[in-house]
């Protein structure tokens, strides 16, 4: 996984609360069982009109925006449906961070398996960075914008795993003596788990 | 005793607790991992890649649920194009990796969070997981349950653990009694319209009061179907004589439940929970959606609110508007929010010698489990469904979501007793109004959305 440590991008403004995974990628663009060929179907529904034809309404789609690594979101962002797929998209298209005043949390969950970073800032300060250029350094917590410098809150694990890109499997196996001892214990407590 | 008092979410929390981080997270064992096709081919195909085998294969589950063809007499073909790809992969990963499959035409066949109950996978006190954010239904059982991503599944079923700090704690408690014609979707819809779709935000949170030791356990499922709704990390009931009953006898659930571990799986008097609401049962009314997000619901009486003009733009309605009244096209009873026997049956008392109106495109009844399905067909509801003029399909997630099956046009109108009414849910353009089974058929039969406790005083 690619580690997130700084990041100087324009914010795409996407100002909607509750933007759900249905809207991040609708079921109908998930067409394989795999994680890749997601970009195309990101935003679909709002993307495209009729005939797989960019609506230039939808931020994206507009010059300033094109190619966007960061969106500003409303409140609940990635709501709905656990579908990693949604994720998988939004990092296939380029997006390594997402600002919003807070998100759903299986969707924040999957950000950071997929080293895109959820940002959690007040819904002000994301509708006066959005639109800007911001400069996030994740060790130090902060995001710069026209002079000013906001800091933001995250998960000392979910920070340590998007600063140093780590799969969090591997990590958890270094746990395997631990979870072998817990397991045989709780076999004797509960047999009915095992089945 | 001076022990300090605990919610159930954190005794389950601490009962599993493995290790914890130097970075402060947790490692909490999972007891049991339920799969789907839509992303379970996804999730295994990864691991098997990866070189990295099923921990404990006897305690992960499949089921071909989601784009899986509901019409009597189905196979693997299905009307998702490309989707009999995610089916036979599915089963070709589940079979490679030797955990319990419950195939298309298997009788336990159903939607994940119907059967697994049905089939005691789920347990009180138990912890369980799978890669669908409606896995919060389960809680209804007295689990912490709950939905997660595909590399979360893979990391659960490879190492049996999963790592995450430890979540906030939350309780609404439901007082007083519901009317007559209100039920555990009312309520449902109630809260998260009250507290907004996030509400819940990186809690467990425990449904409790004196309105929700009354609802039975079907209803109970559905109470916590919609804890995603709110947000919530899961939804959850502590476990009591109702939910014991329940599960005895089921296929996987212990001989016994009695002693001592199953007795202290409730909040401890003086629990402190990070947040409480409380809401009065007793005033509720059914609810309906009128926008594009849960928190939409309104009682069915009431005039559209005003609210984002996109919001309005998509869905047709107008602020002053009545929902009540506004005619519908499709009519959906199905889903795990709403087809366990229960709601087959109070829908069908209802319906029962009546006829849906002549300008609904299609009226469906899909039952939550094949075991659902066969014991209404067993008391007859199949008939009165049919009679009535709605299709009876085969177990399923049907038209809960579109994944490029079957289709209305844009701006087609739909009744529905799921849990989401995002915009696109059921297909390109399609407004969807979630509500109670009751209000579903009631709407079927008047061609407009309408109050079932009308068509029931009707008949009284
Ligand atoms: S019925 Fe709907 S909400 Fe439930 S699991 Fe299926 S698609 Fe998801």
């Amino acid at each position: 996984m690619t580690p997130f440590t700084t990041l100087t991008a324009v914010a795409a403004p996407l100002l909607i609360d509750n933007v759900d995974t249905d809207a991040i990628i609708p079921s109908r663009e998930m067409k394989s069982t795999g994680r890749t060929g997601l970009a195309e179907g990101l935003f679909a529904p709002w993307r495209y009109v009729e005939g797989r034809v960019p609506n230039p309404d939808f931020v994206l789609n507009q010059d300033a925006y094109a190619g966007a690594q960061i969106i500003a979101g409303g409140s609940n962002f990635g709501c709905g449906s656990s579908r990693e797929h949604a994720v998988w998209a939004l990092a296939e298209y380029g997006i390594r961070a997402i600002i919003a005043p807070s998100f759903a949390p299986i969707f924040a969950a999957n950000c950071i398996r997929n080293g895109l970073l959820p940002m959690v800032l007040p819904a002000e300060v994301v509708a006066q960075i959005a639109g800007q250029s911001v400069a996030i350094d994740l060790a130090a917590q902060t995001l710069s914008c026209g002079g000013e410098t906001h800091s933001f809150a995250i998960d000392a694990e979910a920070k340590a795993m998007l600063l140093e890109g780590l799969d969090a499997i591997d990590l958890t196996l270094k746990f395997g003596a631990a979870i072998d001892a817990w397991t045989q214990t709780d076999r004797a407590a509960r047999p009915w788990i095992y089945l | 005793m001076t022990a300090k008092p605990q919610t159930l979410a954190d005794k389950i929390w601490d009962a599993h607790r493995v290790a914890s981080t130097a970075a402060g997270s947790d490692l909490i064992a999972i007891d049991r991992v339920f799969l789907h096709e839509r992303t379970g081919a996804s999730a295994l195909k990864s691991m098997a890649a990866a070189g990295r085998p099923v921990r404990d294969s006897r305690r992960v589950f499949a089921v071909m649920d989601h784009i899986v063809d509901t019409r009597i007499g189905r196979g693997d073909q299905t009307l998702m194009q490309g989707g009999q790809a995610f089916i036979t992969e599915t089963r070709a990963a589940a079979h490679a990796a030797g955990i319990t499959l419950f195939d298309v035409t298997d009788p336990d066949q159903g939607i994940t969070h119907v059967i697994s109950p049905e089939l005691g996978i789920v347990l009180p006190g138990c912890t369980l997981v799978a890669p669908d954010s409606h896995t919060c239904t389960q809680g209804a059982l007295g689990a912490l349950a709950w939905g997660i991503g595909s590399s979360e599944a893979e990391h659960a079923m490879a190492t049996g653990v999963l790592r995450l700090p430890r979540p906030k704690t939350m309780r609404v408690t439901f007082t007083g009694e519901l009317p007559v014609g209100v039920t555990a979707k009312d309520m449902a819809l109630a809260l998260i319209a009250a507290h907004g779709a996030g509400g819940g935000a990186g809690h467990v949170v425990e449904f409790a009061g004196p309105a929700v030791e009354a609802l039975e356990i079907e209803a109970r499922m559905t109470l916590c179907n919609m804890a995603t709704e709110f947000s919530a990390m899961a939804g959850l009931i502590a476990p009591d004589a109702k939910t014991y009953a329940y599960l005895a006898g089921r296929r996987y659930a212990p001989a016994a439940f009695d002693g001592a571990y199953w007795d202290n799986l409730r909040s401890d008097e003086g629990a402190v929970f990070d947040r409480e609401i409380i809401v009065d049962a007793a005033s509720l009314k059914p609810m309906v959606t009128w926008g594009t997000s849960p928190q939409h619901a309104i009682p069915i009486d009431a005039p559209v609110p005003q609210g984002p003009q996109r919001v309005h733009d998509y869905i047709g309605l107008a602020a002053g508007e009545r929902l009540q009244g506004t005619k519908i096209d499709v009519a959906f009873l199905g889903s795990c929010t709403n087809a366990r026997l229960s709601d087959l049956r109070r829908a069908a008392a209802l319906i029962k010698g009546r006829k849906i109106a002549p300008g609904i495109r299609k009226a469906l009844v899909v039952p939550g489990s094949g075991a659902v399905k066969r014991a209404a067909e067993a008391e007859g509801l199949d008939e009165i469904f049919r009679a009535a003029g709605f299709e009876w399909r085969e177990s399923g997630c049907s038209l809960c979501f579109f994944a490029g099956g079957e289709a209305f046009p844009a701006g087609s109108r739909s009744i529905s007793s799921t849990n989401r009414n995002f915009e696109g849910r059921q297909g390109p353009g399609i407004r969807t109004h979630i509500a109670s089974p009751e209000v579903v058929v009631a709407s079927a039969i008047a061609g407009v959305i309408a109050d079932p406790r009308e068509l029931a005083g009707e008949k009284a």
